[in-house]
């Protein structure tokens, strides 16, 4: 029988017997250029062409953000109306296909033709950290929230569960997690049904000038981090030597998140396998869009009202005369 | 009564259950109990619907506030007219404009709010929602009025 070592206790391996010194340089510039001091946000460049799928990312974000992971109660409180879903990923923690509350990141596969040539495509996916995003903006409680440097996270403290973020999320992101969070200790029957859970592009470790576990533990260097005009320059550049496309600089009005791809995307959309935890990668709408129009136009309100007052107000006088 | 104030309390009663509904309609608690599911409330349970309905209301009301308070300072109104329900009910709604001009300001992009004020806006928005909502029903019941 053959013996089967892991990828990626064989990439561990193979990571620290190329030696420290080159990793520790290329991760130590790229948390030099996450400090605080800058003023722009900073953004994720993902190069797919890169990415051999061998899951180091997706295991070092489970190891990394562990003590952020639900520890839910059994039993669950029995919620009303039937129609509210348990939604209990406590017993399936090992899965790393689709996103859930203890996998905030995994590898989506394609297969393309490019040039007549067969490609396997694997891309990491996770939230997409939008620049103005409607899970942070439309939450009610205040549970989610962006932080200056454009990561978006949600409070496991303060969230109720109610998911919100999930379905004004343009990629359906965040995943729930029953029995654990604020609602056992308000009304668990009646509101709330757990924490919503996703990538918070470890903020914990960005405040301590460290990139994020999945880019530290890339042995491939898929992603760079930076400062957004840098990355987006870089992008760009990258995109034009490998003739290639990008994702997530203009979708949902622009996001935090660029892939660079050798196929397009819409060709890409087409061939992944799409559905729960696991996004698309269509083109998106600018979902703020409308409200912030709606905001800008409500700045009338007031002048009418006045103005409407006052014009009344004249003509009574006029009458008066 | 004139019709002038017929037309205000019209459109001051129908601005302000849609307003409510639309924000209560920030919670998802629509589709949890039934009510999207009447048919003709489907609406109710869709984020960015509710949210652009809010704001339009949200116009009106900020707009025929300040008509009324203008209208009632060029007519002479005394603030000694003012009933004690009309001065709470001032109170609610100016409040409630404040939080949720704030609000809309939070939603614009590229503005961060404190994590902290922006559940404490969240918080007294639905506190004096339901303290003008409590207002409102007593008015109705006890047929108390803004001016004496
Ligand atoms: S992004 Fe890097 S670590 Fe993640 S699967 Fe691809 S090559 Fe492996
Ligand atoms: S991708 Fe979804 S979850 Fe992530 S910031 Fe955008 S709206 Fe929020
Ligand atoms: S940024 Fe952090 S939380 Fe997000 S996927 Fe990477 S390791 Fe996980």
């Amino acid at each position: 029988m053959a013996v089967k070592i892991s990828r990626r206790a064989f990439l561990k391996g193979s990571i620290a017997a190329a030696g420290s010194v080159a990793g520790s340089t290329r991760i130590a510039r790229a948390a030099k250029s996450v400090t605080k001091d800058d003023k722009e946000p900073i953004v994720t460049l993902l190069d797919i062409s890169k990415c051999i799928g061998c899951e180091e990312c997706v295991h070092a974000c489970r190891e990394a953000n562990e003590t952020k992971f639900p520890k839910p109660k059994q039993p669950f409180p029995k919620m009303y109306p039937n129609r509210v879903p348990v939604q209990d990923w406590s017993q399936k923690q090992e899965v790393t296909d689709r996103l859930t509350p203890y996998n905030w990141l995994y590898i989506q596969k394609a297969s393309a033709t490019v040039n007549g040539e067969d490609i396997e495509l694997t891309i990491p996916r996770r939230c997409m950290h939008c620049q103005n995003p409607p899970c942070v903006k439309l939450c009610p409680w205040g549970a989610a929230k962006q932080e200056e440097n454009g990561l978006s996270r949600i409070d496991s403290d303060i969230c109720l569960g109610g998911s919100k973020c999930k379905k004004a999320c343009p990629w359906d992101i965040p995943e729930r997690q029953t029995g654990v969070g604020l609602y056992l200790d308000l009304l668990p029957a009646l509101a709330g049904n757990g924490v919503m859970y996703k990538c918070d592009r470890c903020y914990n470790r960005l405040e301590k000038n460290e990139v994020p576990a999945c880019i530290e533990a890339c042995p491939e260097d898929v992603q760079t981090i930076g400062p957004k005009t840098q990355i987006l320059e870089k992008a760009h550049a990258l995109a034009k030597q490998m003739n290639g496309y990008i994702y997530g600089e203009h979708e949902n009005g622009g996001t935090h998140t660029v892939y660079v791809s050798p196929v397009p995307f819409d060709q890409l959309n087409k061939i992944i396998e799409k559905g729960k935890g696991k996004p698309h990668l269509s083109k998106v709408k600018n979902m703020m869009a409308d409200g912030t129009n709606f905001a800008k136009a409500m700045l009338i309100a007031p002048i009418a009202g006045v103005v409407a007052a006052f014009g009344k107000f004249y003509l009574s006088t006029k009458e008066d005369k | 009564m004139k019709p002038n104030t017929y037309l205000r309390r019209y459109i001051y009663g129908i601005t302000l259950f849609f307003i409510t509904l639309s924000g209560f309609g920030q919670m998802p608690i629509f589709k949890r109990y039934y009510i999207a599911d009447i048919p003709g409330l489907g609406w109710l349970a869709q984020f960015y619907v509710t949210h652009i309905i809010h704001y339009i209301c949200a116009s009106v009301l900020i707009a025929l506030t300040l008509y009324i308070l203008f209208d009632f300072f060029f007519n002479g109104g005394l603030l000694d007219k003012i009933t004690r329900m009309g001065f709470l009910k001032i109170i609610a709604l100016t409040g409630l404009i404040i939080t949720g001009a704030l609000m809309v300001v939070k939603n614009l992009p590229n503005v961060f709010f404190a994590h902290n004020a922006i559940i404490a806006l969240d918080l007294m928005h639905l506190g004096l929602c339901m303290m003008l909502l409590v207002l409102g029903l007593f008015s109705l019941i006890l047929k108390k009025r803004w001016v004496s």
